[in-house]
């Protein structure tokens, strides 16, 4: 066990606290700003490896994004691991250096971690939890609540491509498409975007649940209406196919690595220019708008030219049958 | 995106609907009532709802969302044999997603699933023989369902079962037929509906023919139609056509899929595999002559009624609910008394608001904006 800590982990992750708790000075984190922010979460996907990226990588992605939706500037994760006895250390290594070189690229570093070994049939191959520390930006308070009448929503990507990646790789559907999951850390985007706009109201990740769940959160954490327009919301060919074929929603799709942004009406130039800016952000578009009207709701003007409330999602989104 | 967008645009939209108002005027002006039109198939309310459609149209046409969602209208008491058969030592139950969350008198499949039953999600009925067949020491038990759309490819699966005889694997049929359910829908005394859109995937199977008695005897004027939301629009136009005109006929609208002679091959499975039912009880109809098919007796070693003891109890609908009332178009969803109160997408009390195609989860998860309190 200790051997396994040492080859995989440590290994891939370098600097590793040796100690039961990492340290960091104070002054260190108060050089970003005042606000600490704090977040952790779970990753549980099937299959552990898809097109697009791995568990691992989710894992990072996940965190550093949950961190700058509080507009802070993520710095350093912790690594829990939970292995289902069997799981082959090849794989493991695999997913360990996709999380390593993840993390190197977004620029956090993961300074403590834990591993366990359980019973085969406990787990199902692979849990990872990952628990994040960042600073908040000087100046800059997104929050749910904070939409008004007048702001307008963006989203940094087309909606989605990892739900769909994820359904197809899972192989009972017999389905074939080239669609990559979206994930991908977010902060720098995030960043592009409050500096070019601090006012930012609102900002999330569309994680589980799809656009049409975090709008809902906003919608009713604001008390405004939001109104979308179909025809703005981007929809990459394959995935709007793939949901065609079996009856679900691209809205309720989940996305690893899209954002959702609420800013200011007349900063709507502004903070779509700063998400273009970003490698991550070339296809970021204004789909809708916050209004007095029905507050709670989210409307949507369908391409059709009717429309329709776009609800919260009751449960998972099922198939039908016909 | 082809083949899709096509059937989605809205300039010809404005130009069918411009033509919708002008005939529902016309047509109404003479009536001095709406026109009640019903779609019959769960497939059109789902697109009415998912695109606006409804509050598109002029306000004398008033939809009334049938009784063509067969997962709405499973009775509590099928579900209760489904999770009895879940319960049978060695018993893996495969079902289509959407029927997961139907309630029944002892709760659903998914929470049958959740006590720890094996209940796994196919996507077509092959998916259940593949499982007996990678599995030969599970008893496989697919929960067939759905009207004439699903029917075929169920005939064929047993079919596929006997060729190679494959022993686990067995059907729990509760297939329905829309023929006898229109028909009593039209007997009703207080019948208020004027038209009908004719479902577009069933009648791929059976052709336009079993739909002549609704113009011929009832004259009423039925279109059959696709389901993009143009297809809806054309379909409706055609049905305000023929009341114009005064005419009540059979039309295709959806003749690029659905032959007037429907599909022979479809045809020939079903009849070889299913036999009619004397009755077959609907959630929120009742018993209704003829409306269900079971195996008939040459395939009874895939038949999980003959197979296995089952409780077969019949289960009253809840009181509250006005699910019959609601698909006979009596009322509309939310004037029911436990719309969106007892009855939501999360807790559903009565049928409607089960499958996604329901008119009460429509309801309550598109909103009919136009009818909607400010």
């Amino acid at each position: 066990m200790k051997a396994l800590v040492e080859d995989v982990f440590v290994g891939a992750f370098g600097e590793v606290a040796r100690e039961d708790a990492a340290t960091t000075r104070l002054a260190e984190l108060a050089a970003h700003g005042e606000t600490l922010a704090f977040t952790t979460d779970s990753f549980v996907v099937t299959p552990l490896v898809f097109p697009g990226g791995d568990i691992g990588k989710l894992a990072v992605c996940g965190t550093v994004n949950d961190l700058a939706t509080a507009g802070a500037v993520p710095l350093q994760l912790s690594c829990s691991v939970i292995l289902e006895e069997g799981l082959e250390i090849a794989l493991l290594r695999d997913i360990v250096r996709s999380m390593a070189e993840t993390a190197r690229q977004a620029g956090v570093r993961i300074v403590t971690g834990d591993t366990k070994v359980v019973p085969h049939g406990a787990c199902d191959r692979l849990f990872v939890n990952t628990a994040g520390i960042g600073v908040v930006r000087r100046g800059v308070a997104p929050s749910s609540a904070a939409c008004r009448p007048g702001d307008v929503v963006l989203v940094s990507g087309p909606l989605g491509d990892h739900g769909a990646a994820i359904l197809a790789a899972r192989g009972d559907l017999a389905l074939e498409t080239t669609v990559e999951s979206d994930c991908a850390p977010l902060h720098r985007l995030v960043g592009r975007l409050l500096d070019a706009v601090p006012g930012t109201c609102f900002l999330r990740d569309a994680t589980r649940g799809g656009l049409a769940t975090v709008l809902n959160e906003a919608a009713a954490a604001s008390k405004v209406g939001i109104e979308l327009s179909e025809t703005a919301v981007p929809v990459r060919d394959a995935v709007r196919g793939l949901c065609e074929i079996l009856g679900l929603d691209p809205l309720y799709l989940a996305n690893e690595g899209r954002m959702v942004a609420v800013v200011p009406g007349d900063a709507a130039e502004a903070a779509l220019a700063a998400l273009r800016a970003d490698p991550l952000g070339r296809e970021a578009a204004l789909i809708g708008r916050c209004v007095a009207d029905r507050p709670g709701r989210v409307v949507m003007d369908t391409a059709f030219g009717g429309r329709r409330i776009v609800d919260m999602l009751t449960g998972e989104q099922l198939p039908r049958i016909c | 995106m082809r083949f899709v967008d096509e059937f989605r645009d809205p300039a010809l939209a404005k130009t069918l609907l411009r033509e919708i108002e002008a005939l529902a005027a016309e047509v109404s002006a003479v009536r001095g009532r709406p026109i009640a039109i019903m779609e019959i198939c769960g497939g059109h309310t789902h697109a009415i709802f998912r695109f606006g459609i409804e509050g598109m149209l002029p306000p004398s046409i008033e939809l009334i969302h049938g009784p063509g969602c067969p997962v709405c209208v499973l009775p509590m008491g099928r579900v209760d044999d489904c999770i009895a058969l879940a319960e049978m030592p060695g018993v893996t139950l495969a079902t289509f997603g959407d029927a997961l969350r139907v309630p029944g008198a002892r709760g659903s499949l998914m929470e049958a699933k959740a006590r720890g039953l094996d209940v796994r999600t196919v996507y077509s009925p092959m998916d259940a023989l593949a499982i007996a067949r990678a599995e030969p020491e599970r008893t496989v038990v697919f929960f067939g369902l759905g009207f004439e759309t699903t029917m075929p490819s169920t005939a064929l699966t047993v079919l596929q079962a006997e060729r190679e005889d494959i022993r686990n694997f067995s059907l729990f049929c509760n297939h329905i037929t829309i023929i006898p359910t229109i028909q009593a829908l039209l007997d009703e005394p207080d019948l208020r509906i004027d038209g009908f859109l004719g479902p577009g995937h069933v009648s791929m199977v059976i052709g336009t023919e079993p739909y002549r008695f609704v113009a011929e005897r009832y004259a009423r004027p039925l279109v059959v139609s696709g389901f993009e939301p143009l297809d809806v629009l054309q379909s409706l136009w055609m049905v305000l056509k023929q009341m114009r005109d005064g005419r009540a006929e059979v039309e295709n609208q959806y003749a690029r899929v659905a032959r007037d002679a429907g599909s022979r091959v479809a045809q020939d499975a079903v009849a070889r595999v299913f036999e009619l039912r004397e009755f077959f009880e609907w959630r929120g109809l009742g018993t209704i002559p003829h409306s269900g098919v079971r195996l008939r007796e040459a395939y009874a070693a895939w038949d999980a009624e003959r197979r296995f003891l089952l409780p077969n109890l019949r289960v009253a609908d809840p009181e509250a609910c006005q699910c019959g009332d609601v698909l006979t178009g009596r009322i509309r969803p939310r004037d029911c008394r436990v719309f969106g109160k007892a009855c939501t997408p999360a807790t559903p009390l009565g049928a409607l608001m089960v499958s996604s195609e329901g008119a009460c989860a429509a309801y309550h998860r598109y909103g009919a904006l136009a009818r909607e309190p400010a």
